[in-house]
């Protein structure tokens, strides 16, 4: 009998990769005719960069909370998003009522620390209660059950928020603190933005340290590769789960307070385009890889806001900024294509 | 001058230098294990003396490993009791049996792949609240050479031998009073294995009680003071190492001879 040649062409594999190639082309063509064009000027592009980073940044700072619960627990935490509306809604309060009482002209450094305290503590509580109440009782469940929970858990606390607090859109009292504009002739940065990516990376640098060089981190990274061996050491695997939880909330709720230093309001649904997009950024890093999240959040945030520019203009779409989501999501989709674990992430891991 | 206390001997040759051997360490009464609605032990009891090295030998599926994670906490026994050094462990979480003494160096090595060689020894301090370790790290290095040249080298990079050297090094990191050791031989050259089983005589002649739990019966037995033999949950034969391998039954089952 002759021996059959196992001869297979991956149509699926096929389609993908024109597909990919296809977007690929069409970007480029579009940059070269955009720029072709020179209806934006250079200063603008860099704003746009400036802006994409900020953004990035907030983007990352929720992703790493994905990307820490999928490390230990290979699950996907839906209701992140709303961990952070639940951080920014709570600061409202705070900076509403500074405000009422002056507090926030007369002593603004230290309502900004406020109001960013009640961020991250009401966010960590609200992630720490999220795993106690819906997340530990399915540990051991299969694991579409505590995929189905967490939607559950999102739409619960986002429709408690708007029980509470109504669905209105809230605009958040402005800090003047962070007013106004450093120029240093060749380049311009809003005091805002530049608060925005400094203090994200500041707390990247501290949450890489924390993984890396304390004993905590080390029962977080020892928990993530086996939990029951970990046990075998003397980890108690429950409280590093709530530890990490607790750090997702921590960043969650930083990264509320420098969401709403851009945008300025606050209302019920606003964790849910922000959470997903960092999902999205947290599956572009690779899940489960910190510095993957990082680099995926800034790589969505500049996209979305340079991307259409850049992409669209040329085609003489009117305004490209409109389809700021159908770019980045794009990009998650040909990141998929072409490496499906992620820029950085491991194969074990899909 | 004459002094007649000089002359009397220790009866007890104790080439184990363990100083009290003698009184049970670790007690296992009628322990009785299941996954779902499998009996995996139906009621296992066993002792172990301090300063001894105790094997449990037996073949695939008996429930060697199932005892150790009994021990060890990581499997919850549904009946029976499990006691060290006279006091009851089996409904302790296993975080809190390691600060009893207990360390367990899990079958299939499970060193952590992704962490260096000084992390994974750091790791298995930890039940040790932050202690300073240098001395320990230095004991652990001076038993397998290897693991010094290998410090900041990711676990999971290493040949197997060298990875059952990191998983007893880490294991031995907590002090334990017993050693709970899964197939160290599991997958290693025999030079390997022989290396691994004078450094288990080695660490027991340093005080530390070891139970084993092996494949490879007949190196078992040797380094062993006493075995017990266990088959389909139940131990059938529990006498002296030395008795045991002359044992017909054990010779045909488990050392391979006809």
């Amino acid at each position: 009998m002759p021996a059959r040649r196992p001869i297979r062409i991956d149509a699926i594999k096929l389609i993908l990769w024109t597909v990919g190639g296809g977007l690929i082309l069409l970007a480029l063509i579009g940059a070269v005719l955009t720029l072709g064009q020179g209806r934006i000027s250079p200063s603008s592009w860099q704003n746009l960069v400036v802006a994409g980073i900020a953004l990035g940044s907030v983007y990352a700072l929720i992703a790493l909370g994905y990307t820490l619960v999928y490390g230990i627990l290979f699950m996907i935490n839906f209701a992140h998003g709303e961990v952070f509306m639940w951080g920014a809604f709570s600061s409202w309060f705070m900076a509403a009522g500074l405000n009422e009482v002056g507090f926030m002209d007369s002593n603004p450094v230290f309502a900004f620390v406020l109001v960013l305290a009640t961020a991250m503590l009401i966010s960590m509580l609200v992630a720490v209660l999220l795993e106690r109440i819906a997340y530990r009782p399915l540990r051991n469940a299969p694991r579409l059950v505590p995929l189905i929970t967490a939607i559950g858990a999102s739409l619960f606390l986002q429709y408690t928020a708007r029980g509470f607090f109504g669905s209105g859109v809230r605009a958040f009292p402005g800090y003047n603190l962070f007013e106004g504009v450093i120029d240093l002739g060749f380049f311009r940065i809003d005091i805002d933005d530049m608060v925005v990516i400094l203090a994200a990376i500041g707390l990247m640098l501290a949450l890489y340290f924390f993984i890396n060089q304390t004993r905590t981190g080390r029962a977080m990274r020892a928990v993530s590769e086996d939990k029951d061996v970990a046990a075998m050491m003397g980890i108690n695997v429950d409280r590093i789960i709530v530890t990490t939880f607790a750090i997702g909330g921590l960043l969650a709720g930083s990264a509320a307070i420098l969401y709403t230093l851009i945008f300025n309001q606050v209302h019920f649904f606003m964790g849910f385009l922000p959470g997903i997009k960092a999902f999205t950024a947290a599956v572009l890093g690779g899940i489960g890889n910190i510095i993957g999240a990082a680099i995926g959040g800034l790589i969505l945030g500049i996209l979305e806001q340079v991307g259409p520019n850049l992409f669209l203009t040329g085609y003489n779409i009117p305004s490209p900024n409109q389809l700021q989501d159908v770019i980045a999501f794009s990009v998650l989709v040909l990141v998929l294509i072409f490496r499906p674990s992620g820029l950085l992430g491991r194969k074990e891991n899909v | 001058m004459t002094d007649t206390t000089a002359t009397t001997v220790d009866p007890r040759p104790d080439h184990t230098g363990a100083g009290h051997r003698g009184d049970t360490l670790l007690e296992l009464e009628d322990v009785h294990v299941f996954y779902g609605n499998i009996e995996a032990l139906k009621g296992i009891s066993l002792n172990v003396a301090r300063g001894e090295i105790v094997t449990l030998i037996g073949s695939n599926g008996a429930g060697k490993s199932t005892t150790l994670r009994a021990i060890s906490g990581t499997h919850r026994p549904r009946s029976g009791s499990i006691r060290l050094a006279g006091s009851a462990i089996h409904n302790l979480p296993p975080h809190e049996i390691v600060s009893k003494g207990i360390a367990h160096s899990p079958e299939g090595r499970k060193v952590f792949s992704r962490m260096s060689v000084f992390e994974n020894l750091q790791m298995g301090a930890f039940s040790r609240h932050g202690e300073r370790i240098d001395d320990d790290v230095a004991r652990v290095f001076d038993l397998f050479p290897r693991l010094r040249e290998r410090r900041s080298q990711k676990a999971g990079t290493m040949s197997g031998g060298e990875q059952q050297m990191l998983a007893m090094g880490r294991a031995l990191m907590a002090r334990p009073s017993i050693l709970l050791l899964d197939e160290p031989s599991m997958g290693l050259s025999p030079i390997l294995t022989e290396q691994i089983f004078k450094i288990i005589e080695e660490i027991n002649a340093q005080g530390t009680t070891v139970l084993l739990v092996e494949q490879n019966a007949l190196m078992a037995l040797n380094a062993a003071h006493r075995g017990y033999v266990i088959q389909t949950g139940r131990i059938i034969l529990a006498d002296t190492a030395a008795n045991l391998a002359a044992n017909e039954q054990v010779r045909q089952a488990y050392l391979g001879e006809i």
